[in-house]
């Protein structure tokens, strides 16, 4: 059972589902497709270091992009509309909402998700301190506030401060009160977040 | 979300003509605002004009000592520029306000000016609403109208615009630069760029079809304390119920002068320069004319004293140099 992982057995049952609703499914695309005709736009990504051109309807989101059209599904839907940051990812290596995206803006772009930054066998120190810490509960926001923090973490060292930074002209420095605030856009409904700002500090080879 | 073609823009008037030439056709820059409202299908384009790659994302010094803020940086790089952190720090202060780390590295100058009303009326598509379906009525008039505008509001329209920059922009008087579909550039004070909801409260600036904002300029610094203080219901990542921007000159252990625009209040970033002549009288009086006018609803009467209280200490904290 080991070498089964948590995915392989997701995809099983999911085309269980899909087999048995199959006729919904076509519906529901049909429906959509009246009076709503699509003209495909061929868009290339650069996504944890693999090239890929896809051909995209434009209404595409970056998250439907990396989620559906490449099976990149570390990367979470929650709210879909910009608010919990599930789905956050880094492009260019900044970190953005990708549902709050149209994957035809970002021709070119290089993408990092959660399947890119560590490997099973070599963890980036964030997914490390995260399980160190036990920064999650159910696990569902974890790759996003785990990529959440990595931009956090980037722009720190870029000096970019926050609204909690006393002195805008100092050097950012990252207090539990400024990760608190800087990953404000991160829900997790387990409430995780005192494990979550515990891995981050740890991560970030800050004092507590 | 509704079908859309799309295209990429290739210079500024070339996308001021693309959107102006085409019924239904959008900016799209940042997006984040944008295509929010096109999954609810309240903004429905036939056609994008994809703005990002037109190379409106320097900031530049002016010859007269100001700032040129290219329409398509960052919030999150508006923010962290040296030179307005040194020398604009209520813009930085706004801005870091506002949204959430993801957010600010996406929206843009101009889109965070141009974003649109977060009324839950608004945003409920099964309720009448003038702004998104004009002349089908305001369900926020008698309805759960907490967060509503106390001031500058119709018959029509109650909702408030909820940009923190733009209120720091107020207080700065920042420029508009636009460019039309004929090429022709113009220059719009921010104060004017808003409009107040009247009957028409679907028209929420003064630009032209196809217009497209292609700067911010900002006049030399103003010498003096900057303050940004927003009130809201949690402490991160909310819009505000009320907020002020301060610039404030302080003589001895008093606060002499200044300016304040105010956020939360109403359809446009708010700001009575009147006001501002009594600001060494105290709060009260300041306030006395800031919310000369006001009409409240059911639900939003609170604002009225929050707004004296946020204004009190605001000018308390400056006056004694204890707000960052």
């Amino acid at each position: 059972m080991n070498d089964i992982d948590r995915r392989t057995i997701l995809t099983t049952a999911t085309i269980g589902v899909a087999a048995l609703v199959n006729g919904g499914f076509s519906a529901v695309a049909e429906a959509q497709a009246v009076g709503d005709p699509v003209q495909a736009m061929t868009t290339r990504l650069t996504v944890n270091g693999r090239n890929h051109s896809l051909d995209l309807d434009p209404r595409t989101t970056l998250l439907d992009a990396l989620r559906e059209h490449l099976g990149l599904t570390g990367t979470k839907k929650g709210c879909d509309q910009g608010q919990c940051g599930a789905c956050t990812v880094l492009v260019e290596g900044r970190r953005i909402n990708a549902c709050l995206s149209l994957a035809v803006m970002h021709e070119g772009d290089a993408i990092t998700t959660i399947e890119g930054l560590g490997t099973q066998g070599d963890l980036h120190p964030l997914q490390r301190a995260f399980i160190e810490h036990d920064g999650y509960q159910c696990g569902y926001c974890t790759p996003g506030q785990i990529m959440s923090a990595a931009g956090l973490l980037d722009e720190v060292a870029r000096g970019v401060p926050s609204h909690v930074t006393g002195d805008l002209t100092a050097a950012a420095t990252l207090s539990d009160e400024e990760i608190r605030e800087r990953m404000s856009g991160n829900i997790c409904r387990c409430a995780a977040y005192p494990n979550i700002v515990a891995a981050i500090r740890d991560a970030a080879g800050a004092p507590s | 979300m509704r079908s859309f073609t799309f295209e990429r823009a290739s210079s500024p008037a070339a996308a001021a003509k693309a959107v102006a030439e085409r019924p239904g056709a959008k900016f799209i820059a940042g997006g984040t605002n944008l295509l929010d409202l096109m999954k609810l299908q309240i903004e429905t384009p036939t056609h994008l004009v994809d703005v990002n790659r037109l190379g409106l994302d320097a900031i530049e010094a002016t010859p007269d000592g100001g700032l040129r803020i290219g329409a398509l940086v960052r919030n999150t790089d508006l923010a962290a520029d040296a030179r307005v952190r040194r020398d604009y720090a209520i813009l930085s202060r706004a801005l870091l306000a506002g949204a959430s780390g993801q957010l600010r590295n996406k929206a843009t100058t101009a889109g965070n000016l141009l974003q649109r009303t977060r009324c839950p009326y608004f945003y409920e598509t099964a309720l009448p609403c003038n702004k998104r379906a004009p002349g089908s009525g305001c369900a926020a008039i008698g309805g759960l109208n907490r967060n509503q505008a106390v001031l500058g509001a119709s018959e029509a329209c109650i909702a408030t615009h909820p940009s923190d920059m733009a209120i720091a922009m107020r207080a700065l008087d920042a420029t508009v630069e636009t460019v039309s579909p004929d090429g022709a550039s113009r220059a719009i004070p921010v104060a004017d760029l808003h409009r107040l909801p009247g009957d028409t409260p679907e028209i929420e600036t003064i630009l032209a079809a196809g217009e497209l904002i292609t700067a911010v300029t900002l006049p030399p610094p103003a010498p003096g304390v900057h303050v940004y203080r927003k009130v809201r219901d949690r402490a991160s990542y909310a819009f505000a119920t009320v907020s002020v921007a301060a610039i404030l000159t302080r003589d001895g252990g008093r606060i002499s002068g200044g300016r304040l625009a105010f956020g939360g209040l109403a359809h446009k970033p708010w700001r009575v320069e009147a006001a501002e002549r009594e600001i060494g009288r105290g709060a009260e009086a300041v306030a006395d004319i800031v919310l000369a006018g006001a009409r409240t609803s059911e639900h939003n009467a609170f604002k009225l004293p929050l707004v004296r209280r946020t204004l009190a200490v605001t000018l308390t904290e400056a006056a004694q140099g204890t707000r960052r």
